[in-house]
């Protein structure tokens, strides 16, 4: 499948740079002429992604976290967001709506449902102290 | 994001603006309840409104989830008001219908007041 257009950016895994990365996944997709709705499932979609790099991936440090958006030929927007984090033990624990290992930060545990809610595809690669990959994807409707 | 309060007795509202994520979220919680605790009776009801909160994510599941075992302990209620039918649709995958404290649909406060204003 053919990239039509695409775009990479790091930044620090500091709390400060959420609204930085979903504005800048949303910003570039605008090439796209998406849809409002659309462009908000992205951003809501993103953050979550970027906050779990914070919370979880870096903890108490401060890491890179890396974002690669992808337009691709038939439409799909596709998300890579990546840190080189912690990385987690059970994935399929940890798309679990409710479960968190943050309780004490007032998370809800609802990260990845929140992103499987927004997008179309949620894939997610991780080893133990090497980081996580989250792909996110979302067909948009071209005009 | 930034918090607005405001306090009657027996009353607390917090008028939430801007975007709610994980970095704004944790100042917003200590102001709310530094402020709930710091009355002189603790209110029976604290409104949380979200009008001019133009993004959120599911930070704004966990600061509703909080206020409202909050205010359960303090032996009052909580009331989400003024949602958007974008917002109202993360709150509703978190199932936070169930805990009693989502206003109804089509409630919007502000448009019913000014629509007296305009004389209907």
């Amino acid at each position: 499948m053919k990239v039509l257009n695409s775009m990479k950016t790091v930044f620090e895994s500091r709390s400060v740079n959420e609204a930085y990365a979903r504005c800048a996944a949303a910003a570039f997709l605008t090439c796209a002429d998406p849809a409002l709705d659309e462009v908000c499932d992205i951003k809501t979609a993103v953050s979550e992604a970027v906050t779990n790099c914070i919370v979880h991936g870096y903890r108490d440090t401060v890491g890179k976290i890396y974002i690669t958006v992808k337009l691709m030929e038939d439409g799909r927007a596709v998300i890579q967001v990546k840190d080189k984090g912690c990385g987690i033990e059970n994935i399929a624990q940890a798309r679990q709506p409710l479960f968190t290992t943050a309780a004490e930060e007032e998370r809800a545990g609802l990260g990845f449902a929140v992103m499987e809610s927004c997008m179309d595809k949620v894939r997610v690669y991780s080893r133990l102290g090497k980081g996580t990959t989250v792909v996110l994807e979302k067909k948009l409707t071209l005009k | 994001m930034t918090v607005h309060l405001q306090t009657a007795p027996d009353v607390a509202t917090a008028y939430l603006v801007g975007e709610l994520d994980h970095h704004g979220a944790g100042r917003i919680r200590n102001i709310i309840d530094s402020t709930v605790m710091g009355m002189e009776q603790p209110p029976k009801v604290l409104y949380l409104d979200f009008g001019d909160v133009g993004f959120m994510d599911s930070s704004g599941i966990g600061l509703v989830m909080g206020r409202y075992r909050l205010m359960t302990e303090l032996g009052g209620r909580l009331e989400v008001t003024n949602l958007t039918p974008k917002l109202r649709k993360v709150m509703l995958m978190a199932g936070l219908e169930k805990l009693g404290v989502l206003e109804k649909e089509g409630t919007k406060k502000d448009e019913s007041f000014k629509q007296h204003e305009n004389g209907f």
